[in-house]
C-alpha cells in the first residue's frame, strides 16, 4: 500500500509566529486518485497544500512525493520538481496582463523549447478541454469568476503534471459553474492519469466527485474515508460538517463566560461600561 | 498591445534619449570644442598662481590652445608647478614666456603663452623656464598704499 | 493620548522596523541582480517595462522639462539683466539643469509616474497570488517580474533625465533668444564655453543613473514586500513615492559634494 501512494506525509508540524497551525498531520495520497482536503475555515488546509508544494517549510515531520523529500530540498531543484506539479489558486490567480491564450501559454513558453505553432496546438488542446477554445484572445478582467478557474484550471494541466493542487476551488462559484469545475477536475484527472488533492469546504460537491476524504480540525486529521463512509459516519465532527449543523464539535458560540457572569451586576457588561 | 509596434515605441524612445544626451554634448556642452586632438604636455613654475583652475584655459595671442591638467606643489622649491595639454597642432620656441592673465576685471584666469624667437621648440614634457606669477590683488593694492606712504613720510 | 514612555517604544519599534526593511531591501537588491539573467537573456521581457516606464513617462517629462526651462529662462533674465550679463542666460539654464534640476525634477517626476505604477502592479500581482502562482509554476517572480521592472527603470531613467535637460534649454532658448531678443550666438557660446562635458554633463548623467537604480529598487522593493491587501498596495505606493523624493534629495547632496569641490 506505501509503494501505491505519491505523497505520503508524515507527523507533519507548522508554527506560524509560534502560533501552532498543523500539529502532526499523517496522510498518504494515492496514485491516480482524487482526494479532498476538508475542515472549517482557517484549520491549516491551504498551508498543508503549500508545504506539499514546497512553499512552506515545515517545522517538523515529513512530506515524500514519488522518492523526493519535499522539505529536504533544495530552490533548484524545488522548481525542477514543481514543473510537474499544477496547481490552481483560490481565485486562479491569472496574470492580468496577459491574454487568456498567454496565461495557458506561460508554463509551456517557460519551460519548453517547442515552436509557437507546437505552443499554439497545445493551448488550444487544453483551451478546448476546459471549453474555452473560443475566449482565448480575452483578457482575464472579462472573464467571469467560474470562466476565469477554467482557464486557470487549463493553465495548471498545460505541462500535463503528475500531482494537480486546488486551493478552494468552488469559492464564489455559482452552482453551475461550480457543478462544471467539480466535473472537469474529475475528467482531467483521470484523462492525464494524474493525482489531484483538493483543499476545500465544500462537502456535497466532493463526495461526488472524490475517492477519498480527510479532514482537519486544529491541525490534526480527525476523520478520513471513501465517501460512502463519510455521508454514513456517525463521528460527530463528519455528522456536523457533512449536514451543516450550526452546533457540534464546533461551536458556534466563540469561548465566553457564561451568561449569568456576563448580564448579572459586576459581570463583564458592567466592567466594560 | 502588438510586440512590433511596442519595439518601435522603444526604439523611438531610446532614439530620443540618445539624441537628448548627444545635444546636451555637442550644442550645450563643448565636446567639439575642448576635444583637443592628440596632446602633448608642458609644464611651468609659478610662484603664485592666484585663482587659477584645472580645465583652465591656455590661450596663445588669445586663442585657446590647451587646457590645465594639473597644479601641484614642489615642496622643494615651494613653488607650484602647473601642467598643460596643449594641441598637438600647435607647437612653441623654448624662450616661450608663460604668465598668468586675468580675462577682465573679475573674470577667470588664464595661462597666457607670449612666443619668443628661439629656433628651438619645446618638446613634450619640457619646462616653461620663463614664467610670472598671477598678479594678487590684494597684494597689488597692499604696495600701493605703502608706497603712498612712504612718499607722504619722504615729502615731510 | 499615549504616555512618554509608550511614545519612546513606538519611536524605538519604527526605528527597528526601518533598519530591518534597509536589510531586507539590501538583500533583495542582490537577489535582483543575481536573478538578472533571464531579464537581460530574454530582453523583450525588459524592453515592455521599458516601454511602460519610459516611453509612457515621456509626455509628462517632456511637458515639464519645457516649462522648467521657460521659468528659468525668465527668472534668470530678470536677475542677470540687474547686472548686465543677459548673454550669460545660456550658461544659466544649462547648468543649473544638467548639474541639479535635470536628474532631481526628472527623478521626482519619474518615481511619481513609473514608480509608483510599478509597485502598484507588482503589489497586485502579489494580492491576486500571482506571484505564489508563478512560483509554483516553477518560475522564479523575482527573474521574471521584479528583474525586468528594475533594469526597465534603470534604463529609462538617464534617458528621461537627459530629455529633460534639453528640452529645458530649448525652454530657455525660447524664452531669452526668441522672446526677450538675447543675442542667439552669445547664448550658445557662452553656454559651450562654460559648460564641460566631463565634468558639467557626465556627472549629470551619472546622478540620473544613480537615482535610477535608487528609484527602481525602490518601487519594486515596496511592491514586493506590500501587504497583500488593497490598503497595504495604496500604503505601499505613497510610500515609494515618499521614499523616492526623499533618497533622490538626500542622494543628490551627497553626489554633489562628491563631484564639484571647487576646481
Amino acid at each position: 500500500m506505501a509503494d501505491d501512494s505519491l505523497v505520503d506525509i508524515r507527523d507533519l508540524h507548522f508554527h506560524y509566529d509560534g502560533r501552532p497551525v498543523l500539529q502532526g498531520i499523517d496522510m498518504k495520497i494515492p496514485r491516480g486518485k482524487v482526494v479532498a482536503i476538508m475542515g472549517g475555515s482557517g484549520c491549516g488546509k491551504t498551508t498543508l497544500l503549500r508545504c506539499i508544494g514546497g512553499q512552506l517549510k515545515p517545522t517538523g515531520g515529513s512530506v515524500r512525493l514519488e522518492n523526493h523529500q519535499v522539505c529536504k530540498m533544495s530552490e533548484a531543484e524545488l522548481y525542477r520538481l514543481r514543473r510537474r506539479m499544477g496547481m490552481l489558486f483560490q481565485f486562479g490567480a491569472l496574470f492580468t496582463d496577459l491574454s487568456v491564450f498567454d496565461n495557458v501559454a506561460f508554463p509551456l513558453r517557460e519551460h519548453t523549447d517547442l515552436s509557437e505553432e507546437m505552443i499554439r496546438d497545445l493551448v488550444l488542446m487544453k483551451l478546448e478541454a476546459v471549453g474555452l477554445r473560443g475566449a482565448h484572445a480575452l483578457m482575464p478582467a472579462s472573464l467571469s469568476g467560474g470562466m476565469a478557474r477554467r482557464v486557470a484550471l487549463a493553465r495548471a494541466v498545460a505541462l500535463d503534471p503528475t500531482l494537480i493542487m486546488y486551493d478552494e476551488p468552488f469559492t464564489g462559484l455559482d452552482p453551475i459553474a461550480l457543478g462544471v469545475i467539480g466535473r472537469l477536475i474529475r475528467s482531467l484527472n483521470d484523462a492525464l492519469g494524474a493525482t489531484s488533492i483538493m483543499v476545500t469546504h465544500d462537502i456535497q460537491e466532493s463526495l461526488l466527485i472524490v475517492d477519498y476524504i480527510y479532514f482537519l480540525n486544529g491541525g490534526k486529521v480527525v476523520a478520513q474515508g471513501a465517501p460512502d463512509e463519510i455521508r454514513a459516519s456517525s463521528d460527530p465532527f463528519v455528522y456536523q460538517f457533512v449536514h451543516a449543523e450550526p452546533d457540534g464539535p464546533v461551536h458556534f458560540d466563540y469561548p465566553a463566560p457564561t451568561v449569568l457572569q456576563d448580564f448579572l451586576p459586576g459581570g463583564a457588561h458592567a466592567r466594560a461600561a | 498591445m502588438n510586440r512590433t509596434v511596442l519595439d518601435l515605441w522603444v526604439g523611438f524612445f531610446v532614439a530620443l534619449g540618445l539624441a537628448a544626451v548627444l545635444f546636451l554634448a555637442l550644442k550645450v556642452g563643448n565636446l567639439s570644442s575642448a576635444h583637443l586632438s592628440d596632446t602633448y604636455v608642458l609644464q611651468a613654475r609659478f610662484d603664485n598662481i592666484g585663482g587659477l583652475k584645472v580645465r583652465g584655459p591656455v590661450r596663445s595671442a588669445g586663442v585657446l590652445v590647451g587646457r590645465i591638467a594639473d597644479i601641484g606643489f614642489d615642496p622643494e622649491s615651494y613653488q607650484a608647478v602647473v601642467t598643460m595639454n596643449i594641441d598637438g597642432r600647435y607647437r612653441f620656441p623654448r624662450d616661450t614666456f608663460a604668465s598668468i592673465y586675468t580675462a577682465g576685471l573679475l573674470g577667470e584666469q588664464y595661462i597666457g603663452l607670449d612666443v619668443g624667437g628661439d629656433d628651438k621648440m619645446l618638446q613634450a614634457g619640457d619646462m616653461v623656464r620663463m614664467t610670472q606669477s598671477a598678479v594678487v590683488l590684494e597684494k597689488l593694492l597692499g604696495q600701493f598704499l605703502f608706497n603712498k606712504a612712504a612718499e607722504g613720510q619722504e615729502s615731510k | 493620548m499615549p504616555g512618554p514612555l509608550e511614545l519612546v517604544r513606538r519611536l524605538g519599534s519604527s526605528v527597528v522596523d526601518r533598519v530591518w526593511r534597509l536589510g531586507f531591501a539590501t538583500r533583495f537588491f542582490f537577489a535582483i541582480l543575481l536573478h538578472s539573467g533571464t531579464a537581460l537573456r530574454r530582453l523583450s521581457l525588459t524592453l515592455r517595462e521599458i516601454y511602460f516606464s519610459g516611453v509612457l513617462s515621456l509626455l509628462i517629462i517632456i511637458v515639464s522639462g519645457l516649462f522648467v526651462g521657460l521659468v528659468l529662462g525668465l527668472q534668470g533674465y530678470e536677475t542677470l539683466q540687474r547686472f548686465g550679463s543677459t548673454e550669460a542666460l545660456g550658461v544659466l539654464v544649462s547648468l543649473s539643469l544638467v548639474r541639479e534640476l535635470g536628474p532631481v525634477v526628472a527623478g521626482l517626476l519619474f518615481a511619481s509616474r513609473a514608480g509608483s505604477s510599478i509597485t502598484a502592479e507588482i503589489g497586485l500581482m502579489k494580492t491576486t497570488e500571482q506571484l505564489k502562482a508563478m512560483d509554483m509554476m516553477a518560475v522564479n517572480p523575482i527573474a521574471r517580474v521584479v528583474a525586468p521592472r528594475f533594469w526597465g527603470g534603470v534604463i529609462s531613467m538617464p534617458l528621461l533625465a537627459a530629455m529633460f535637460s534639453a528640452m529645458g534649454v530649448f525652454g530657455g532658448w525660447l524664452i531669452g533668444v526668441v522672446f526677450i531678443g538675447v543675442d542667439d550666438g552669445a547664448f550658445w557660446s557662452q553656454m559651450q564655453s562654460s559648460v564641460d562635458f566631463r565634468y558639467d554633463i557626465m556627472n549629470g548623467v551619472i546622478k540620473s543613473v544613480v537615482f535610477g537604480f535608487a528609484v527602481s529598487l525602490i518601487a519594486v522593493f515596496e511592491g514586493y514586500d506590500s501587504a497583500p491587501t488593497a490598503e497595504g498596495v495604496s500604503r505601499a505606493i505613497t510610500r515609494t513615492v515618499v521614499t523616492s523624493a526623499m533618497t533622490i534629495l538626500a542622494l543628490d547632496f551627497i553626489l554633489t559634494s562628491f563631484m564639484f569641490r571647487g576646481n
